[in-house]
């Protein structure tokens, strides 16, 4: 046998350079042609041997390895020779292994492919049809402001693009929308989300007529309460007032100025997020959350958010449209008929100027004076517009009139105020010396065509661009404020007096014996008076008799 | 990611929303070919992006015949010119780590920020003031990177493998993990030789295998939730997310040896993260 031979020269064989491609181990040895035959014999059948476990034999697995490497002729194959038999083995098993789950996931392909698939079948639509698309459409043009968004190396990636544009497409068919953006994306954990902000024709807005069955709902039910019987043996009331409710924004105005629908695939159905409390915005601003995906999560923080993951992605989305949506100088201008009005009122609607001529993309990036805010500011209330929520209805100052003791009221409160629309970029606040906006050109190459491009440092992932006469906005990300220093939770609110102290609840010091006795002797005198008096009282009785 | 596929590659990753732009692209295939020969690199990787104020830094990193050990990691503002940054010690991932606020963009900028003075000394003195000290901002960027890498840096199972003579490898054989694999962490290993592979259980121990398995899995990572993992592209590209570090992107098709990650962000980490989740 040559193994001995074999073995001796086994550490050196570590080293690839000593193995020269024409050693052959078995040069060495010469044996008899009998004893030769015998033990090709016997290592033939050993090799032959069948495995109890695998029911495979060396002898055809190596065959199949020597003729898959012949076959492939791989380089430097020794390096991957065990691999190549490991393989060898996983095949002959593959067939046995099928499951039922790769089949499952596979499914999930082709559910989905099925959606996107559906996006570019045209919806039965006629020829005239198509005709009147042509003339007029709210479709925003998706390509083209990922094409210039590209430059700035920010987007997604084409095909995404591609069908998110035929989706925003079946919805502007599908619903009365008056006006249509694509606002972004937001990754979540688990799923992302598509954001498109819409503006429905006014009159065919379905949460219109809803507002209006609410209001009467509220008020059958304020009608039920107050039929409610109260137990008579009820608990001591609590004296917490909470503080005054903030209302929300009408459709259409300051915070919900636009309706946002949200979709975590192109192709699946496109859900309408509710309108925006400012108590959400207030809380919004005071928690750090990750976004799951899935819109009906709880947002489990402190303090406590109003409402599940649908209404903390709206108020996410307010509070970026609110700081980050930026336009260059003079695209719009207010209307005229506003500025008649008085000058205290804020304004808050615009209009396209249609003589804007652009401004040089130079002058763009040097100087952000030349980018305005075109969303209201939203004040710390979570509103565009303050609400004095102290203002009190006839009522309530009666009520009051008879409770002027308390006295504790936080009476009128110094209005908030915001920087009004259009207000350039350049008085923003820089937070911990970041500067709030980062601004470049897309190209230093060919600068003649480059774009000016806007990065937000507190939102990041919000950009804007600007070239000649066109501009757009768009975030992509998590959905999170910058914040340079660490997050804290907000502490709880200060533990509340369990009831109101008086005297008849302190407790008083012991008296001294000097007091006691000095008290003591006070009763004595006031008792001996007593006593005289009623020896005189007496004696006046007697008086009379 | 690799930077011959870098083209593919980034359209992969495109769902993070941030990418390069078509010219910073060309710009990189060409001058990373250069680098590759200059530096006599075996295999030449893209490794993202940190955003200053005035300038982002451009990342590269080479490895010479070893994948793991002694990877040059190199820099450049404008994606022509690159500059090596030398290793990173200990010493200057500690001294980073007091730094706050965003990069600048200038790798000459200094910070200035209060030094912790040691307690070993005199721990009889108590908390003194410490004295300000300043620190590079080259310095931070090593840093920095150096702690993406040990955080963030991820391939899937198998894809590299420990050859008898303990140098790291690329498994020629590796044909990517399957859509059932796919969707587990445990088949996903920190690549960083820093970490030590944590103590295995049972089952864990009886498919080990010691070519493979030198690397930690991302299955013990704390936070427990600091991945998100996600299908995209109809179910066909897994794309990993790390919530350690937003903006770090791993990705993987299932069934073919593609994978890579990127990392395009702030360079800093998302310390918030316990509450967030």
């Amino acid at each position: 046998m040559a193994a001995p031979a074999y073995d001796s020269l086994l550490p050196g064989a570590l080293d690839s350079s000593y193995l020269a491609p024409d050693f052959i181990p078995d040069s060495s040895a010469v044996p008899t042609t009998n004893t030769q035959e015998l033990s090709v014999q016997n290592a033939k059948a050993f090799l032959l041997k069948t495995s109890t476990q695998s029911g495979l034999n060396l002898y055809d697995h190596l065959s199949r390895v020597l003729t898959r490497i012949l076959n492939e002729r791989p380089n430097n194959v020794v390096d991957i020779f065990e691999d190549i038999s490991k393989e060898m083995k996983w095949l002959l098993f593959q067939k046995k292994l099928d499951s039922l789950r790769d089949q499952y996931a596979v499914r999930e392909t082709y559910e989905l492919a099925e959606k996107h698939k559906a996006l570019f079948l045209k919806a039965g639509g006629d020829e005239q049809e198509a005709e009147e698309e042509m003339m007029e459409t709210t479709l925003p043009y998706v390509t083209e402001l990922a094409f210039h968004f590209e430059q700035a190396g920010v987007g997604l990636s084409r095909d995404e693009t591609t069908r998110i544009f035929l989706a925003l497409k079946q919805l502007v068919e599908s619903q009365p929308i008056q006006k249509c953006r694509f606002w972004g994306k937001i990754l979540g954990i688990e799923f992302n989300y598509i954001i498109a902000e819409v503006e429905y024709r006014e009159g065919e807005d379905e949460l219109d007529q809803e507002e209006e069955a609410e209001e009467m709902e509220q008020e059958s039910e304020l009608k039920d309460e107050e039929e409610k019987e109260e137990p008579e043996d009820e608990p001591p009331k609590s004296t917490y007032k909470p503080p005054p409710v903030i209302p929300k924004e009408e459709n259409r105005t300051g915070t919900n100025k636009f309706s946002y629908l949200v979709c975590s695939e192109p192709g699946m159905p496109w859900v309408r997020l509710p309108m925006i409390t400012p108590a959400q915005i207030v809380v919004a601003r005071k928690i750090r959350k990750f976004f799951t995906g899935r819109l009906d999560a709880p947002v489990v923080s402190y303090p406590p958010f109003p409402g599940n993951e649908m209404n903390y992605l709206r108020a996410q989305v307010a509070r970026i449209s609110g700081g980050t949506q930026v336009s260059p100088l003079g695209f719009y201008q207010f209307g005229e008929e506003e500025e008649e009005e008085e000058e205290g009122a804020i304004r808050s609607s615009y209009e396209e100027n249609p003589e804007f001529e652009g401004i040089p993309v130079l002058d763009m990036v040097e100087n952000l004076s030349n980018w305005v805010h075109h969303v209201q500011h939203i004040l710390p209330q979570g509103r565009c517009v303050w609400f004095n929520a102290y203002q009190k209805s006839e009522e309530e100052i009666e009520e009051e009139e008879d409770e002027e003791e308390e006295g504790d009221e936080p009476g009128e409160q110094e209005p908030e105020v915001g920087p009004p629309l259009l207000t350039p970029l350049s008085e923003d606040a820089e937070i911990n010396q970041t500067p709030p906006w980062t601004a470049r050109l897309s190209s230093h190459v060919v600068p003649q065509y480059a774009l000016a491009i806007l990065r937000s440092n507190l939102w990041p992932g919000a950009y804007a661009f600007t070239s000649n006469k066109k501009f757009e906005n768009i975030y992509v990300g998590w959905g999170l404020k910058y914040n340079p220093e660490n997050y804290s939770p907000p502490p709880p609110p200060m533990v509340m007096m369990e009831y109101p102290s008086g005297p008849e609840i302190t407790e008083i010091s012991d008296p001294t014996v000097e007091e006691e006795q000095a008290l003591k002797a006070a009763q004595e005198e006031a008792l001996e008076e007593e006593e005289e008096e009623e020896e005189e009282e007496e004696d006046e009785d007697d008086d009379d008799d | 990611m690799n930077a011959e596929a870098l083209h593919f590659s980034l359209e992969l990753v495109a769902s993070l929303g941030q990418g390069l732009s078509s010219e910073q692209k060309a710009a990189l295939r060409a001058s990373m070919v250069l680098l590759e020969r200059d530096y006599r690199f075996s295999r030449i990787l893209f490794w993202g992006r940190i955003q200053g104020l005035q300038a982002d830094y451009y990342i590269a990193q080479g490895c010479t015949q070893d994948q793991l050990y002694y990877r040059s990691v190199l820099y450049s503002l404008n994606c022509l010119d690159w500059s090596l940054l030398p290793p990173a010690t200990e010493k200057m991932i500690q001294e980073a780590s007091m730094v706050q606020g965003r990069f600048t963009g200038d790798p000459s900028h200094e910070y200035e920020y209060i030094g912790a003075k040691k307690t070993d000394d005199d721990e009889d003195a108590g908390p003194e003031e410490g004295e300000i000290k300043s620190i590079k901002e080259e310095a931070r960027l090593v840093a920095t990177i150096a702690l993406i890498d040990k955080e963030g840096a991820v391939v899937p199972r198998g894809a590299f493998i420990r050859s008898p003579q303990g140098h790291i490898e690329i498994n020629r054989s590796f044909q990517g993990l399957s859509m059932t694999e796919a969707r587990k962490l445990s088949n996903y290993f920190h690549y960083t030789e820093t970490l030590k592979p944590q103590i295995k259980t049972l089952q864990e121990k009886a498919d080990l295998d010691l070519a493979t398995d030198f690397l930690t899995s991302l299955e013990h990572d704390i936070p427990r939730v600091s991945w998100s993992l996600q299908f995209e592209r109809g179910n066909s590209v897994l794309v990993m997310r790390s919530l350690m570090w937003p903006g770090l992107i791993f990705f993987h098709l299932p069934m073919t040896p593609h994978h890579g990650y990127i990392y395009i962000g702030n360079g800093q980490r998302n310390i918030d993260l316990p509450f967030m989740l």
